[in-house]
């Protein structure tokens, strides 16, 4: 089972090989000049190979992989959004081999980071739609406004509208990842009452969109959805929610440090108390890792510095849909919280906090949150 | 004939930006318009919420100034519910902003704003040697140059010929190498080039100290309404030590690197004119920032300067600060208090016309209207004057106040360049600005670490405790420079929800249209007088417009919901009064 998988990604990637690269650089000649080793690559490799949820024995595939990635430019597309996501991917690890890869997959157009502007950058962006018609990754970074003609957005000395230039420009590629939670479901412009009728860029395309949801997702979680469809020539099984599910098939809560207060009952009261210093559960506090599918508390942020439970405050929820509405108020516990829907489940409700605490697994389901309507009106 | 060179989009900036200029037979600039083409409403989501959730709702108007709209929102409920956070919730903030300021400023300098300045291809002329020698030209006295050593910058060389050689540029694909009014030598272009690539590497540390105290960077979560939560480690000895490690690497970087840049642009560029024109706004405001004790801030003038004149401080007077309309996709109001706009979206598009496009030829395009309405952005005004903000007008609203620590880096930075204090009004000054802005953190800011660990020995406070009173109606604010310049959110809420939501942002102040008076924000008018040598590329109103940072997401958020009828708005005693 294991070998025929393996075998099918080798000749995945020799398929890949045969194609004409866009650089004519072999990976090896970028990492030496990039002063990177070999065995820093095949050690990433491995990293990522496990961050995939493959065998380690997978390493030196995801090597091969990455070698062809070339094969595959990026268009970059940024609509309605706050650039985090973008801020978040340059941040990835020293020796900055996970830039380096995303570099060498060759970025035609990504305007935070383009040199070109204006003209000479429509220019690149058409070129690299028509040079590259029907092979190249889309990324997109925000939500697509679609109220009123979706006017509420326009790129371009034509003043296209942002709605129509992701329409065209998914048309093309061959393949559609959504990076972050505003292109995956909307995001923070999409929450109540939505004035711009934002919406996730999957409402509006009629092809499969891969949702790296987060706010901003870590940069793994980006640079290894790409990997993923490179190995398997396929897009990477997902979740009821498209999101891949060697990144977001646990809970935050499933692997958070603070479990073990959780199970015994140890809860933060509010910031600052006694609890808080000695690192208790976040729950009561409005840790929303029970419900929240991500791993940031297995991955981390910022080359494994900390990430919000460390820093003493709980999840927000940031990778799941509608968090926004769904999860507020963010610092009470979500079962404290009175929803207003009939659709909600009425378990939410019911489930206190003891009764977590008791039992440790009563979570609620992620699916009956993503239901819940926004706590207003 | 007056021509038009539509630029849409402005990249290597945050957000959706489109800059028009009209140009003369002898390509000089005669009116210039600036419209953000992206609209999100993040205020009037805002309505009807948890007080406490604002802070995080305000956050993502930006990412790239992560912090600065976080702590922005959670100090604007703090100070309308009347609550004084401890101390060291106060310093440990202070912490964040450090981090905050060196990521954002040399990301902008090296990653987004140095394609204006440096050609990456004359790069690969240059003699190492002769390179690593003329690094040291250019560092502050007691210091000497990082990554500028012969071997590196023979294998940066190595690295970008291959890159060149081998054809797909990638992202350098068509930008403005060779450009005229490119200036730097194949030497200095190397020096630039070599730390481009070594700030990928510093960036990541400044990100890193953010998340030591934030829990992650872009967009930390350790605030709260009340103060920190990152309790635990603040209390643990190796966290402290990891901060205070980083932040010694930042500050050195900014004098081995960052400085040194400057003041070798300043050489190579002082005589190109569309760099040293001077501007043609003379007014720049300014907010305290960056608390380094109970009494003390790092940037501590609160008001501005008028005409360019260092030698005269006015105080600010926050009831001054008004919003007008006239040329946003907004109806009219005329100008608005912040506590009491009224915003509702009223798009009207561009209108038919022509611009010279890539090739030199005049093609039909999309432009904006200066008749009616062109631009997502409002227009904030002080006392009916705009103003510019940004770190430009820190540093000249603090030397003018007689801030000791900003007169002593600025002063230094002239004697060094021998330039004249007037040359700070000019592209080149803004951003020499925000490395000297930088400088004075770098030189200064451990003070606030200092402090945070002296009264960590005697108090764990960390949070102050609150109560939201459902029957009382609050008001409240925030003022303070963030990297971009002065920022303002103002709150009211009622029966413990927010009511009413509206942020002045820099890049508003900097970039927003033309006023019911006709009076126009600085981008725009400092662009008149400028003149292009090749319409095609018009690198030279690029590079003055990444002079202020652009950041637009910010900029575009605005919205307020309807405003009913305001008490007097009276200035808060917590954090007003400087």
């Amino acid at each position: 089972m294991k070998d025929a998988l393996m075998e099918k990604m080798r000749k995945r990637i020799e398929e890949l090989r045969k194609l004409p690269g866009v650089s004519n650089k072999s990976i090896k000649e970028v990492l030496e000049e990039n002063g990177i080793s070999r065995r820093d690559f095949l050690k990433w490799a491995g990293a990522l190979a496990v961050t995939l949820g493959l065998p380690a024995s997978f390493a030196p595939v995801v090597a091969e992989a990455a070698e062809v990635s070339d094969r595959l430019p990026v268009v970059w597309l940024h609509l309605a959004e706050c650039t985090g996501c973008s801020e978040s991917l340059i941040r990835t690890d020293a020796p900055s081999i996970d830039d380096l890869i995303f570099n060498y997959i060759n970025l035609q157009y990504h305007d935070t980071l383009m040199a070109a502007a204006g003209w000479q950058a429509e220019e690149n962006y058409e070129e690299a739609l028509k040079k590259f018609a029907g092979r190249f990754i889309l990324c997109v970074e925000g939500g697509v406004p679609t109220k009123d003609g979706g006017e509420y957005l326009t790129i371009g000395p034509e003043a296209e509208t942002g709605l129509e230039k992701l329409k065209r420009t998914a048309a093309k590629a061959a393949a559609v990842i959504a990076v972050g939670t505003c292109s995956s479901f909307g995001g923070i412009q999409a929450a109540y009452p939505n004035p711009t009728g934002t919406v996730g860029i999957s409402k509006v395309l009629n092809k499969p969109v891969i949702n790296v949801p987060g706010c901003p997702p870590s940069a793994k979680n980006i640079v290894g959805t790409i990997v993923y469809r490179i190995l398997y020539g396929a897009l990477p099984p997902v979740d009821n929610l498209n999101r891949p599910k060697w990144a977001y098939g646990l809970r935050i809560h499933d692997l958070c440090e603070r479990r073990g207060h959780f199970d015994a009952g140890e809860f933060v009261e509010e910031f600052g108390d006694a609890g808080a210093m000695n690192g208790f559960c976040l729950y009561k506090v409005g840790c929303k890792g029970p419900y929240t599918f991500n791993n940031c508390s297995r991955e981390r942020f910022n080359q494994h510095t900390s990430w919000p439970v460390q820093a003493g405050h709980g999840c927000i929820g940031c990778s799941e849909p509608d968090f926004w509405d769904a999860m507020a108020p963010y610092e009470e516990p979500l079962a404290d919280h009175k929803f207003m829907s009939v659709n909600a489940d009425a378990t939410a409700d019911k489930v206190g906090v003891t009764i977590l605490t008791l039992a440790g697994v009563a979570i609620v389901a992620h699916a009956a949150i993503s239901a819940i309507k926004p706590p207003k009106e | 004939m007056a021509k038009r060179v539509v630029i849409d989009p402005i990249t290597r900036i945050e957000g959706h930006l489109r800059v028009e200029v009209v140009i003369d037979e002898n390509n000089v600039i005669k009116d210039a318009y600036s419209s953000a083409t992206l609209w999100r409403g993040i205020e009037v989501i805002l309505k009807g919420r948890d007080p406490r959730d604002a802070g995080f709702m305000t956050q993502r108007i930006c990412g790239v100034c992560t912090y600065s709209h976080y702590k922005a929102g959670i100090s604007a409920v703090e100070n309308a519910l009347g609550i004084e956070p401890p101390l060291n919730a106060k310093l440990t903030r202070t912490l964040l902003d450090f981090a905050l300021f060196f990521h954002d400023h040399i990301v902008h300098f090296y990653q987004l704003h140095a394609l204006d300045w440096v050609d990456i291809i004359s790069a690969l002329k240059a003699d190492p040697k002769k390179a690593s020698e003329e690094a040291f030209k250019y560092v502050p006295k007691g210091y000497n140059p990082i990554a500028t050593g012969e071997d590196e910058l023979r294998e940066v060389q190595k690295r970008v010929a291959k890159f060149a050689e081998k054809g797909d540029l990638g992202p350098f694909k068509n930008a403005y190498f060779g450009h005229p009014t490119m200036k730097f030598t194949p030497e200095q272009n190397l020096i630039a080039l070599s730390h481009y690539l070594k700030t990928l590497e510093m960036q990541r540390i400044a990100a890193q100290m953010m998340a030591i105290f934030g829990g992650k960077n872009p967009h930390p979560q350790s605030l709260t309404v009340g103060g920190v939560t990152c309790v635990m480690d603040l209390q643990d000895p190796a966290r402290l030590a990891e901060y205070m490690t980083k932040f010694k690497q930042l500050a050195d970087y900014t004098n081995r690197a960052y400085y040194a840049d400057i003041v070798m642009a300043a050489e190579a560029y002082r005589n190109e004119p569309s760099v040293v024109q001077k501007n043609n706004l003379g007014n720049y405001i300014t907010y305290k920032t960056m608390q380094t004790s109970q009494n003390s801030w790092l940037f501590d003038a609160c008001g501005y300067i008028k005409d360019f004149d260092l030698g005269k401080f006015y105080e600010i007077d926050e009831s001054k600060i008004e919003e007008d309309v006239t040329h946003s996709w907004y109806k009219d109001t005329g100008f608005r208090h912040p506590y009491n706009g009224e915003t509702i979206p009223d798009y009207t598009g561009y209108v038919e016309g022509e611009s010279i496009n890539g090739e030199g030829k005049v093609v039909p395009a999309k432009v904006a209207n200066p008749k009616g309405k062109y631009s997502w952005i409002k227009s904030p005004r002080y006392n009916k004057e705009p103003m510019e903000v940004g770190p430009l007008a820190c540093m000249v609203v603090n030397y003018a106040k007689g801030n000791e620590k900003v007169k002593k880096v600025v002063d230094e930075f002239l004697n060094q360049t021998g330039l004249p204090a007037e040359a700070l009004f000019t592209t080149l000054g803004r951003t020499a600005a925000r490395m000297l802005q930088t400088k004075v953190i770098a030189d200064y800011g451990i003070e606030a670490f200092n402090n945070l660990v002296e009264n960590l020995k005697v108090d764990q406070t960390t949070v102050a405790p609150y109560v939201i009173d459902e029957n009382k109606e609050y008001k409240g604010r925030f003022i303070g420079d963030v990297p971009r310049g002065m920022l303002s959110h103002w709150c009211r809420i009622k029966n413990g929800k927010i009511e009413n939501w509206q942020a002045v942002v820099p890049s508003t102040w900097n970039a927003g249209p033309a006023d019911m008076n006709g009076k126009k924000g600085a981008y725009e008018v400092n662009l008149i007088g400028m003149k292009l040598q090749d319409p095609a590329k018009p690198l030279e109103v690029i590079r003055n417009i990444h002079s202020y940072d652009p950041c637009i997401a910010c900029a575009v958020h605005v919205m307020d919901v309807k405003g009913k009828k305001l008490g007097e708005f009276k200035v808060d005693p917590l954090y007003g009064g400087c």
